[in-house]
């Protein structure tokens, strides 16, 4: 088939119509916005501190379906004065909730490893909330060479 | 996912006192819900949404679970044994489904 000028040109405005249009259908990602949105809900208000919590994880992953993530916040850990939870987010990932640990005084340390699905380079952030009110925050890049959200 | 199969490492014993590492995974896709099959519907969403450790019946840990988790979710967290007892370990699947197992501890 000979394509005329008039067909080639019709053809090329459709491609990129229906390009535009395929941006618009994938999954609408969370934003850094989301993420501080998701983090003040956390902490209630209160004025994250950093310091006191690590966040570890690759600085770069090759696979975006199992980035490892370990979160390790100093504390006694006694019945008083304890890390009630922390929370992971994902800025660009559709959904920045990624999970929410719960301890309790017979964790004995605050500290926890799992591994997470991200979508694209971005932002980890971790928040931490004690039981006497204090919140404190760490965050890392992580540059992802192959996503794992699908789609 | 019919077939999840737990997994987890507990030190058979531990003196008093002492703070030991547990190490969980269970055998489960995660769904996410963001994926597509070939004919471009999403595909749903069914994921384990909860995780708990107990210690004689005493929470110990948990966390909840967002769809940005791996497949075979894998948990590692600490736990301080004063007593020799049995630790219990439950999974919540997003379809109502409920895993579980346990281990023993006893004390040197």
């Amino acid at each position: 088939m000979k394509l005329t000028r008039r067909q080639a040109l019709s053809f090329s405005t459709g491609a990129i119509a229906f390009t535009i249009a395929g941006m618009r259908i994938g999954p609408a990602f969370a934003n850094a916005e989301d993420t501080s949105a998701a983090v003040q809900a956390f902490s209630g208000g209160a004025e994250p501190q950093s310091g006191m919590m690590t966040l570890k994880a690759p600085e770069i992953a090759e696979n975006g379906n199992t980035v490892p993530v370990s979160v390790t916040v100093e504390s006694p850990m006694t019945a008083d004065d304890y890390v009630e939870s922390v929370a992971i987010y994902a800025e660009g990932n559709p959904n920045p909730e990624v999970v929410v640990f719960n301890f309790t005084p017979m964790s004995g340390e605050a500290s926890a490893t799992t591994r997470m699905r991200l979508a694209k380079t971005q932002n980890v952030v971790a928040v931490a909330k004690t039981s006497t009110g204090k919140v404190y925050i760490d965050k890392r890049e992580v540059k992802v060479t192959i996503g794992g959200c699908g789609g | 996912m019919a077939t999840a199969k737990p997994r987890v490492k507990v030190p058979k014993s531990a003196s008093a006192g002492e703070v030991i590492t547990i190490k969980t995974l269970i055998s489960h896709n995660m769904e996410s819900g963001q994926r597509k099959d070939k004919e471009g519907n999403a595909i749903p969403r069914n994921i384990i949404n909860k995780f708990e450790c107990f210690f004689n019946g005493t929470p110990v840990f948990s966390c909840d679970i967002d769809p940005a988790i791996s497949a075979n979710p894998y948990f590692e967290f600490t736990a301080k044994v004063m007593e020799a007892g049995t630790f219990r370990f439950v999974w919540t699947d997003d379809d109502g489904k409920v895993y579980d197992t346990e281990k023993k501890i006893a004390l040197d």
